[in-house]
């Protein structure tokens, strides 16, 4: 395949006295739909898979239009190609784990799979579980062999509803990595839904922000997360700058790895990666504070220079202050602290980014520029 | 304890006739079951109550009405025999007909529990992965309701076994066509010098529903493991 297709979607729908009303391009790779509980992510996702039948408005993936109002198509569930991992895995528990991947491929015909069971059971390590039974099987190789059943069914979409959300922080972790080699690996666009911000930042390409049933704003995870005004939606604790990082060096002495970025070098806590490895960091405003002069002599290793680019008022004792030092970056300060310093935009300031801060949660692997497509 | 010549016609006969009103009754239970627990429709309470009324209306009154519907001269009865000859009326095809309304209610229920238990997000899932709502029903549905759907075939095999006052009234008791196991017994209770005949019969019945009742168990708790 040489280009993935692209979701396109602007629906107006009510249930009840909920309203949502949504309209966004994903670009190819992953889209997160981020916000809180509540706020019409699995609506918009049921509307996308055909559970769910919107009022109004328009849903096409590539040149396939599954829903339009105006012009009354709406194409049936089971004929939308659209693969679905649910929250809950939803496993066939009279099946074995081989049938359950296998169910949807039989209502394709050979000619359009995209996927084989091999390929499928080596990318999600599951090879060895294919004559068990669901009920027999732990929660992270249930979700896996969930994933490669909706990707067997060789959709044209993959739709993840927090898919990890019922499993615990170890198990989430095991289970990153194949979501990551998913984005990297199937040239299908994906729509991933999550409130966890570390999740979004680690595997999005794109992020659609929605709250209380509108989506607020979509664009790459880059420039949303940079976003002061998004800030009480992407999180006040969680959230920071998101920049690309080069793994640029290793000091082996005292276990720390260098990391070049548009701004200048970082230190962070050894990682293992080769040299020249590329991958996104988020900054957590929280980790970042501000100096007028460089400081001497401070247990700072992350020191970089940059200007105040804008300063948000709030009415709680903290602020946010988007910082351009080559790349954009979030700083979180006290009011006093804002005044005293007499921050305004433009002014010249030293941020001071704590090394141990940075952790594995921070970092998301194989990031969007090193990905290979096909 | 030998069982005599008319007490083992009688008991092949009741077998005849119970295979017969299951094997037509199962599917048609089996979409009554899904009609009742999936479909909202004025009317459902209703239906619903018919489907249940042989449970608590006198036999009797069922096998009249169906002498009133399916008799030679009924309301279907006589355009079936006008139009293809065909009457069940006083016929072993008759006393299936009857035992089959009669245990109707046993086989919706229990398939119906099992049905409303079944997880639709499953389904959902199913629909997503391509498949349509008939294929839905067959590999996803249907397999997930198999334990109410074995209780309720032996609970109501069990129960045309044992079938007497709907068959009697409307095929009436003719011996090797319409006379079943109980209908054996009645005959022989009413007969000077019947009591060895009486009692070995009365065994047979008591020894097929303890062992359905059994099986039926027995079975529940396998599937459900």
């Amino acid at each position: 395949m040489s280009t993935s297709p692209t979701l396109h979607v602007a629906v107006k729908h009510q249930v009840g006295s909920f309203k949502l009303q949504a309209e966004f391009l994903a670009a190819p790779g992953l889209t997160a739909f981020f916000g809180r509980s509540g706020s019409g992510k699995t609506t918009l996702v049921n509307l996308i898979a055909g559970l769910a039948t919107p009022g109004a408005g328009r849903i096409e993936v590539g040149d396939d239009v599954l829903f339009d109002s105006d012009k009354r198509i709406n194409v049936s569930p089971e004929r939308r190609r659209v693969g679905y991992v649910f929250q809950e895995d939803r496993l066939f528990p009279h099946m074995t784990v081989r049938g359950n991947l296998t169910y949807g491929q039989r209502f394709r015909n050979k000619a359009t799979r995209r996927y084989y069971l091999e390929d499928v059971t080596d990318l999600l390590d599951i090879d060895t579980l294919l004559d068990r039974r669901p009920a027999g099987l732990s929660g992270g190789e249930r979700q896996r062999v969930a994933i490669g059943r909706a990707l067997l069914s060789s959709p044209d979409i993959l739709l993840m509803d927090e898919p990890l959300a019922s499993l615990d922080s170890a198990r989430k972790s095991q289970i990153l990595p194949f979501i990551e080699r998913l984005r990297d690996d199937v040239g299908i666009p994906i729509v991933y839904v999550s409130h966890a911000i570390d999740e979004v930042v680690r595997l999005a390409d794109t992020m659609v922000i929605m709250d209380n049933g509108s989506t607020v704003a979509v664009g790459p995870v880059e420039d949303i997360m940079s976003r002061l005004d998004l800030r009480p939606l992407t999180g006040r604790y969680e959230a920071g700058a998101v920049f690309p990082v080069t793994v640029a060096g290793h000091d082996k002495t005292y276990g720390l790895t260098e990391l070049a970025f548009p701004g200048g070098r970082l230190w962070v806590p050894a990682l293992d990666q080769d040299l020249g490895y590329k991958m996104r960091m988020r900054i957590r405003a929280r980790d970042v504070s501000l100096s007028l002069g460089k400081p001497v002599d401070s247990s700072f290793l992350n020191i970089v220079e940059g200007n105040v680019v804008e300063i948000r008022p709030e009415a709680g004792p903290q602020t946010d202050i988007l910082l351009d030092v080559g790349t954009p970056l979030i700083a979180r300060v006290t009011q006093k602290s804002v005044a005293a310093m007499r921050l305004q935009p433009g002014t010249k300031v030293f941020a001071l980014i704590k090394a141990a801060a940075i952790d594995r949660h921070a970092m998301g692997f194989g990031g969007t520029r090193q990905r290979q497509k096909y | 304890m030998a069982l005599s010549s008319l007490e083992m016609e009688a008991l092949q006969l009741s077998l005849q006739v119970a295979l017969l009103a299951i094997g037509v009754s199962l599917p048609i239970g089996i979409a009554m079951a899904w009609v009742l627990v999936r479909k909202t429709f004025p009317g459902r309470i209703l239906l619903d109550s018919i489907v249940h009324l042989p449970l608590i209306v006198p036999p009797v009154v069922v096998g009249y009405l169906l002498l009133v519907i399916m008799g030679r001269r009924g309301l279907i009865g006589a355009w079936l025999w006008e139009t293809f000859q065909i009457s069940i009326a006083f016929s072993w095809q008759g006393a299936a007909a009857a035992a089959g309304v009669m245990a109707f209610p046993l086989l919706v229920r229990s398939i119906r529990q099992e049905l409303e238990a079944v997880d639709r997000k499953l389904e959902q899932a199913a629909c997503t992965l391509g498949a349509r709502p008939f294929v839905v029903f067959v590999t996803v549905t249907l397999p997930l309701i198999v334990p109410g759907i074995l209780t309720g075939t032996i609970l109501a095999f069990a129960r045309c076994l044992g079938e007497f006052g709907a068959t009697i009234t409307f095929v009436s008791n003719i011996p090797g066509e319409t006379r079943t196991l109980p209908l054996a017994l009645y005959t022989a209770v009413q007969s000077p010098g019947g009591e060895g005949a009486a009692l070995r019969l009365m065994m047979i019945s008591l020894a097929l529903a303890l062992g359905a009742l059994i099986t039926s168990e027995y079975l529940t708790r396998r599937t459900r493991k």
